[in-house]
């Protein structure tokens, strides 16, 4: 067994976020294990531009968001070990590990980082008919094969889902020669963000069908077509007589993203029923103790920058931990999800002892026009502002310094709400 | 004429109809809501411009290079720009910005690289 400061579980863009802010908070002994061959995460994938505007006020692609990050662990010398799986964790933070090199290795940590980020929702999640055809993948899995191994899943793509990966992707398909017939959407709106439905769907004619399905998959052994209906708004269920079928050899599926959080509950960490992560205070500290948690096993951002920035604060208190410098009292006061509001992340916070501010984030659960976001402490209202849109595909962020909840005497809840 | 844009500004998305005389010049603009919608609409409607990034065969490897234009370029050429990426190919090592086409198509970018082969 081998003792270290601070382990941390994933190399992804949290991962590296939180190492580097650990050794710059003065931590010197970290350790980052990494289940693939090298650094970087999803990063490694997505190489297309538009990462980093927040974190570097320039345009970047994955890639050289993911170096900016990998050549500060490589100057400061975190050691990390790649192709090293975490089979496991305990709530006092013994973390065992294997890979090929070094077999079975057993780490009794002071404190642990979780940045494991998240998964596609696959096939089987989804319910639609038919065989189980090859030609069916998910968006990232598509994206990995182009981008990272060399290799076309297919020349006539559909789409289904309107998630950001899903339309990258369908751009991603078209630079490579593809043929891509269309982007189906269940909601009446696109999760993904504007800017892509213009730049991947709109400026190559690739039509977005919003409120349709996939009803029905043709082909046996390879993927033939794909049989699309319109669906009621309401219900979700697909209106007889509206089928179209679309031949194709690919479909493509961009249906959500889930916290990969096994570890998590291995290390009995309490879930978040609606964020599907662990439930963290301002700390970003879970249920179990010394135990931390961000990026997207926490809950699935929509930007990168902003899982840079949470892990960042994850791995400084990290190492306040392990300092023994974290200071709470009291047993944490609950955030509350209020009106239009859905998996706000912190789900405890500390006010009385609070001494950095505090960023509450949370997904609209519709679209709203005009609307106020509003923060309440103990029935009173502590903050507000006023958005034009709100809306389920863009997280909303809200930083709250302590003296702020330092005015209202006893909070016994806090409540994140939109009044629309 | 009237041609229509969707603003990329916010997720708004505000729906922006132009009016473009036979000349090409914007008569009118209006759906905006915004100055970021004018600016953009103007710009969109004028001479867009698009980042592109694409893949460059490796010799003697399957696994791809990841590479970028410098800066945008102009929209209509895209389908060109990424016919003259897929006529190279390159041998490594590379590193991250290595110059992989200089001025493509005589724009103001080079194609370079966003990923290293060692």
């Amino acid at each position: 067994m081998r003792n270290v400061d601070i382990i941390i579980i994933g190399g992804g863009p949290a991962g590296l976020a939180a190492a580097v802010s650990a050794y710059e908070s003065g931590c010197r002994d970290i350790l980052i294990l990494e289940r693939e061959e090298k650094l970087g995460g999803i990063l490694k994938q997505c190489i297309h531009n538009g990462f980093g505007l927040k974190m570097f006020h320039e345009e970047l692609t994955g890639p050289e968001y993911a170096k900016k990050y990998i050549d500060k662990v490589i100057a400061y010398g975190i050691p990390y070990e790649c192709d090293t799986m975490v089979i496991g964790i305990s709530d006092d933070k013994t973390v065992t590990a294997v890979n090929r090199v070094n077999g079975v290795q057993v780490f009794k940590a002071k404190a642990v980082v979780l940045a494991m980020g998240c998964r596609e929702r696959p096939r089987g999640a989804l319910a639609i008919p038919g065989y189980r055809c090859s030609g069916i993948y998910t968006a990232g899995t598509a994206q990995r094969l182009v981008n990272l191994e060399g290799i076309m899943p297919g020349k006539k793509v559909l789409i289904l889902g309107s998630g950001d990966i899903g339309l990258i992707m369908a751009r991603r398909m078209t630079f490579m020669g593809a043929q891509v017939l269309a982007c189906v959407e269940l909601m009446p709106y696109s999760s993904g963000l504007k800017r892509n439905i213009v730049q991947c769907l709109d400026d190559f004619g690739i039509p977005l069908l919003l409120n349709h399905t996939v009803v029905d998959i043709k082909g046996r052994e390879r993927l033939e077509g794909a049989v699309v209906a319109e669906v009621d708004p309401e219900t979700k269920k697909p209106i007889p007589g509206t089928e179209q079928c679309f031949d194709c050899d690919t479909l493509l599926l961009s249906v959500g993203l889930i916290p990969e959080n096994e570890l998590t509950k291995m290390a009995g960490v309490k879930l978040s029923e609606s964020t599907k992560g662990a439930e963290v205070d301002e700390s970003l500290e879970t249920s179990a103790d010394g135990i931390f948690s961000c990026g997207n096993v926490l809950h699935v951002h929509d930007l990168v920058d902003f899982v840079s920035k949470e892990a960042e604060k994850a791995g400084a208190n990290a190492y306040r931990y392990v300092k023994g410098d974290m200071k709470k009292t009291g047993g944490g006061v609950e955030v509350k999800n209020g009106y239009g509001v859905s998996g706000t992340v912190p789900q405890f916070i500390h006010p009385e002892s609070m001494d950095e501010p505090v960023n509450f984030m949370f997904r609209p659960k519709g679209v709203y026009k005009n609307a106020e976001i509003c923060v309440e402490a103990g029935g009173q209202r502590i903050y507000s502002r006023k958005s034009r849109i709100l809306s389920p595909g863009e997280m909303v962020n809200v930083q709250l310094s302590p003296e702020v909840f330092k005015q209202v005497p006893c909070i016994e809840d806090v409540t994140v709400k939109v009044e629309a | 004429m009237e041609k229509e844009i969707t603003c990329i500004g916010c997720p708004m998305g505000c729906s922006i109809t132009a009016d473009i005389g036979k000349d090409g010049k914007i008569n009118s603009l209006s759906g905006y809501s915004c100055g970021v919608g004018k600016k953009y609409a103007y710009g969109e409607l004028t001479l867009p411009k698009r980042m592109v990034t694409s893949l460059v065969y490796v010799r003697g490897t399957n696994k791809p290079l990841p590479v970028k234009t410098s800066a945008p370029i102009t929209k209509s050429k895209i389908p060109e720009c990424l016919g003259a990426i897929r006529s190279v190919s390159v041998t490594a090592p590379v590193r991250v910005g290595d110059i992989i086409i200089k001025n493509v198509l005589g724009e103001d970018a080079d194609i370079v690289a966003t990923g290293e082969i060692i």
